[in-house]
């Protein structure tokens, strides 16, 4: 393991000097910090050392196969970030006038116009700095939407097996949470209806749903929403199966957020940043956040006139450094790229499905989307859980897939359309070796990982033993 | 699992036990036992009126978070403060040492409306 | 496609391992006419075309390489040293997921415990969390969390002095909720005491003011925490983090919560983001913070590591009766803040923030002796300031830009009626020469203006 960088700190040692020295300054007593920070002294080689060592310890996309179910960990292209890099786009002020900033606003109005394009939807913002802020975007809109009507609608409808950022976005938005069970599945158009009603003010899916299912009843579905003047919300954080092939604003949905960081391969980032982007049908548009691009002529500008705004949700524009790069995946790809995509997504996720039903019930019969759901009722019966499963696949050099969610002891695969067919035969080959193991030496897999840098860590100690900052 | 005879219980998994007309609060075994190690406990001021039904403490363990409901209608007027620092007793010893909250019962009758050690037992065996 | 390896004949080969004869088979539940539906979308690019294409829409931006910019007003040039760029950019960390394996990312998950002891060092607060969108989010998510602990306090108390953004923003993350916004009165340019006095009440869930204000102005923080405490109301303080290397942390004033925009610590504008905002609390309100948080302990074998902690609050596990609904942070960036900390250092830290001191009030020094320039404010400013411009502040940074100089930004575009207001930055990023010719700029522009005006009296 790596020493912490504040154990490593030698007084004296430095990284940066500045080119002029300022001296004191005449700043009043009452505003001056009494004594500097803590922070640690080391010369530059050693914070590099140390931060190279530390990246070392990671699983990545770059260095490993990662099928987390719904968060689509496909490959991200270096141009993506080589043309973020720019100096044109990374180094522009938010601020600059409209004229000197043309490039960036056409790249936005674009992707916006693109966006529109791959989910059927009439209008864009690109300001969400992330799915879940696109979600609070969202469910602010059906708020201010149902207002303008002169409607008071309290309710919003989400399936049990949701992420769990829709029912607290919806909430946060001053929603009372109603929660659609979907034995089967999927959701059954008589079982909404009874949900159904004048004080319900949308419904959120995701389509492909968590189990990797599509929603075969969504035509149905919006009928019966929209007959009772309920908005449809699409969460796309599954959008990667149906790019370029399905369009949730053809099935009736009336908003939609993306998160670019999935289908639109931006990286990750050991968990941020990300990007939100929401989409609307025309008489949500209004109510979309500002400011907005405006085209008059050949030039681009920024508009605040739209009075029924929700206003804000983020300072500035968004984060515009990763809708570069979604641009930049789009232009790569076009609509028989985007087709590609979902279509070698599909496949990989139910030949890994198939592979694996023998020793790993599938939780449907039918074929999946991007993601297959797989049970561990065999594993579990000889004492393994799916945490040990996960845990002892990093000794194959694999990354867990997405566990224990939206069913008890499963596992959530999305291989996504960029790895080869040699990748998710080894994939199988091991999780086969991890099932034979578990039913002859349950013990071992329980015990795993044992090839990673760190064997399994004490997570109540860290939570009764709080050490959140070197003190 | 250990369910006493002589307390009552909530169906949401809070036994009570009274003493006059206070009453002390806390989880079952077989909560604790499905909550896993606890490793947080928020509990409710003291001088707080609530209502039977009502939420009035959070406890955490690493996987997951339970709402605690107060199982009768009063005034809290204790609450345990150990627990703070030693969640785990929770955990270690639901009945005794790991008891949230005691309550001033303002409808003791409320209390038969409560299921006895019998009834707790069938429902936890579904 | 360059980006997926498997050819059509790998296709057909897992197809028919799976017993499908086509992929039509295996999305039989997607309703045939919702099928293939046609998008218009340019055609697709290799990468040497990628490189030209895009590269051509950057072109048509100005960079700030080819501009001497004075924009401050909650985005700000500082130094990125190369070492910065050389380490976020690697793939083990930019293309990692959130680290709930916790064996497998070790790597992020330290990064974030030094992350978090960075800014607790520079804010003198307890806990930070492993970090929020940005500046904006960090203020609404504060007030939420204050909302939460505060129940029955309807009202948050914001300085109108705060970035317009953030208050904006501050209002539509609470527009469906039970909770009112209360703009407090200015004076001179900063928070009026008197003000915030008189509308402190048992109503009052939270205090917020921001320093540097958006002006540029040291807020009086430490009365405000008083009066904010005095009235049983939480006091958050959203500060510039580059600043405290120079300033009183949020910790030596009593703050309840810190908050702030961390883009300063070594990340780039592109033009607003993607950013860092920063959320820290006072050790007794670590149960109530929102957003993830890295916590250290040992493995089976008593070896220390890092994972995340305190995931019971959070939106996975809690669902609609979680403190947040935020999922995502900021990671990349937050390793980027670790990383200019690191390199900075205790000593450059200090050096940088009194740099910019000193810069700006150069510059403020030489402006105000320009003809029919003069200081808005009489308080005391880090690195930007209001200055009064003898002719419409809009017309000088248009005429401005003419010699490559983005003069800062005229108040009219925030507040309506402030014509002849400017707002004024300068980092350590001016040098003299640049400040020099600033002022020489300027002054042509005024005098023109000035001759123009006096022909026009003669005519």
């Amino acid at each position: 393991m790596e020493e912490i960088i504040f154990d490593q700190s030698v007084p004296g040692h430095r990284a940066v000097s500045f080119p002029v020295d300022a001296g004191d300054v005449d700043l009043p007593a009452e505003h001056r910090r009494t004594s500097p920070p803590s922070l640690p002294e080391l010369s530059e080689l050693e914070v590099v050392r140390h931060f190279t060592r530390l990246s070392q310890l990671n699983f990545s996309i770059d260095t490993h196969f990662y099928p987390l179910g719904s968060c689509t960990m496909k490959y991200n292209p270096k141009v993506n970030d080589r043309m973020a890099g720019l100096p044109g786009f990374s180094q522009i002020h938010p601020l600059q006038p409209a004229e000197q900033v043309q490039g960036i606003l056409r790249l936005m109005s674009d992707l916006e116009r693109c966006l529109c394009q791959i989910c059927g939807m009439e209008a864009f913002s690109l300001q969400p700095a992330a799915g879940a802020q696109g979600e609070l975007t969202g469910m602010l809109m059906v708020r201010a939407y149902h207002e303008s009507r002169g409607e008071k609608r309290t309710k919003v409808i989400v399936p049990a097996s949701a992420h769990g950022t829709n029912p607290s976005s919806a909430k946060l938005a001053g929603y009372d949470i109603v929660t659609l069970q979907s034995p089967s599945g999927i959701v059954e158009a008589a079982e909404l209806k009874k949900l159904l009603g004048s004080d319900v003010a949308a419904i959120m899916l995701t389509n492909p749903n968590t189990l990797g299912l599509f929603e075969k009843n969504i035509e149905e579905i919006a009928r019966l929403a929209h007959e009772q003047g309920v908005l449809l919300y699409y969460d796309g954080a599954n959008m990667n199966a149906l790019l370029g092939m399905a369009r949730p604003g053809d099935m009736g949905f009336d908003i939609v957020h993306l998160n670019l960081h999935k289908s639109f391969s931006t990286p990750h980032g050991g968990g941020g940043p990300g990007a939100g982007p929401v989409g609307v049908k025309k008489r949500l548009e209004p109510f979309l956040p500002s400011p907005r691009i405006v085209k008059s002529g050949a030039r681009f500008d920024w508009s605040w006139d739209f009075p029924q705004s929700i206003g804000k949700v983020r300072s500035f524009y968004g984060n515009v450094g990763i809708l570069v790069r979604a641009y930049t995946y789009i232009r790569a790809h076009g609509m028989e790229g985007l087709r590609r995509i979902s279509q070698a997504a599909t496949v990989h996720a139910n030949y890994i499905k198939e592979k694996l039903k023998d020793d790993y019930r599938p939780y449907s019969p039918e074929p999946c989307m991007h993601e297959c759901v797989l049970l561990c009722e065999e594993q579990e019966k000889m004492g393994v859980s799916v945490r040990d499963i996960a845990k002892r696949l990093l000794d194959f050099g694999f990354h867990s897939p997405t566990i224990a969610w939206p069913v008890h002891g499963c596992l959530m695969i999305e291989p996504t359309e960029t790895e080869s067919r040699k990748t998710l035969d080894q994939f199988i080959s091991a999780m086969k070796q991890i099932a034979r193991e578990s039913r002859e030496n349950a013990d071992f897999v329980r015990h795993a990982p044992y090839r990673m840098p760190i064997r399994r860590l004490d997570e109540v100690r860290a939570a009764r033993e709080l050490d959140v900052r070197k003190k | 699992m250990n369910i006493p005879k002589d307390l009552r219980y909530a169906e949401t998994h809070e036994w009570i036990r009274a003493d006059g007309d206070t009453a002390t609060v806390g989880v079952t075994d077989h909560a604790q036992a499905e909550l896993t190690d606890v490793v947080f406990v928020e509990l409710p001021k003291i001088g707080t009126k609530v209502a039977a039904g009502a939420e009035c403490a959070v406890v955490e363990s690493v996987k997951a978070a339970s709402d605690i409901y107060a199982p009768v209608s009063g005034e809290i007027v204790e609450v345990n403060q150990r627990l703070e620092a030693e969640p785990g007793l929770v955990n270690n010893d639901p009945y005794g040492e790991g008891w949230f909250f005691k309550i001033k019962m303002l409808a003791p009758e409320e209390l038969r409306r409560l299921k006895t050690n019998e009834s707790y037992a069938q429902q936890i065996s579904k | 496609m360059d980006y997926i390896p498997s050819l059509d004949v790998d296709l057909k080969k897992m197809l028919a391992d799976v017993q499908a004869g086509s992929y039509e088979d295996l999305i039989a539940a997607v309703p045939r006419k919702l099928r293939n539906p046609k998008i218009d979308l340019p055609a697709p690019l290799t990468e040497m075309e990628l490189q030209r294409e895009i590269g051509r829409l950057a072109k048509e931006n100005t960079s700030l390489e080819d501009a001497i910019s004075f924009l401050g007003a909650g985005a700000y040039e500082h130094f990125i040293p190369s070492a910065i760029d050389a380490i976020a950019s690697r793939g083990e960390f930019a293309t990692a997921y959130t680290p709930y394996q916790a064996e497998a990312s070790q790597g992020t998950l330290q990064v974030i415990y030094e992350y978090q002891s960075m800014i607790c060092a520079l804010t003198g607060m307890d806990v930070s969390n492993a970090s929020l969108y940005d500046g904006s989010s960090a203020v609404a998510e504060a007030a939420l969390l204050a909302r939460g602990i505060q129940k029955g306090r309807s009202r948050i108390l914001v300085a109108s002095t705060m970035h317009p953004d953030y208050r904006k923003n501050l209002k539509t993350y609470l527009a469906g909720l039970e909770l009112e916004v209360i703009e407090l009165p200015a004076r001179e340019g900063s928070l009026d005491i008197a003000g915030l006095r008189s509308r402190l009440d048992a109503s009052a869930c939270a205090v917020m003011v921001q320093t540097p204000n958006f002006y540029g102005q040291l807020e009086p923080m430490e009365e405000a925490a008083k009066a904010a405490h005095a009235a049983g109301a939480l006091f958050v303080a959203c500060a510039n983090p580059i600043s405290l290397g120079l300033l009183k942390p949020p910790g030596e004033y009593g703050a309840d919560f810190a908050v702030g925009e961390a883009q300063p610590l070594g990340i780039p504008l592109s033009y607003g983001g993607p950013w860092l905002g920063y959320l820290t609390c006072r050790s007794e309100l670590v149960h109530k913070i929102s957003g993830r948080i890295v916590g250290r302990t040992v493995d089976e074998e008593g070896t220390p590591g890092f994972c995340l902690t305190l995931q019971a609050r959070e939106q996975h596990i809690r669902r609609e009766k979680a403190t947040s609904n935020i999922c995502t942070n900021q990671s990349l960036l937050a390793l980027r803040a670790c990383l200019y900390l690191s390199l900075v250092g205790k000593e450059g830290i200090a050096e940088v923030a009194k740099l910019n001191y000193a810069r700006a009030h150069q510059l403020a020094k030489s402006l105000s002796g320009c003809p029919g320039f003069s200081l808005k404010y009489p308080g005391v400013f880090f690195n930007e300031f209001v200055v009064t411009t003898p002719i419409p502040s809009a017309d000088l940074c248009r005429e401005a830009l003419e010699h490559g100089i983005i003069a800062g930004l005229p108040l009219l575009c925030v507040e309506p009626g402030r014509t002849h207001e400017l707002l004024v930055c300068a980092t350590e990023m001016k040098t003299r020469q640049q400040l020099e010719r600033f002022i020489e700029v300027v002054r042509n522009i005024t005098q023109d203006a000035a001759k123009l005006a006096l022909s026009g009296q003669r005519k």
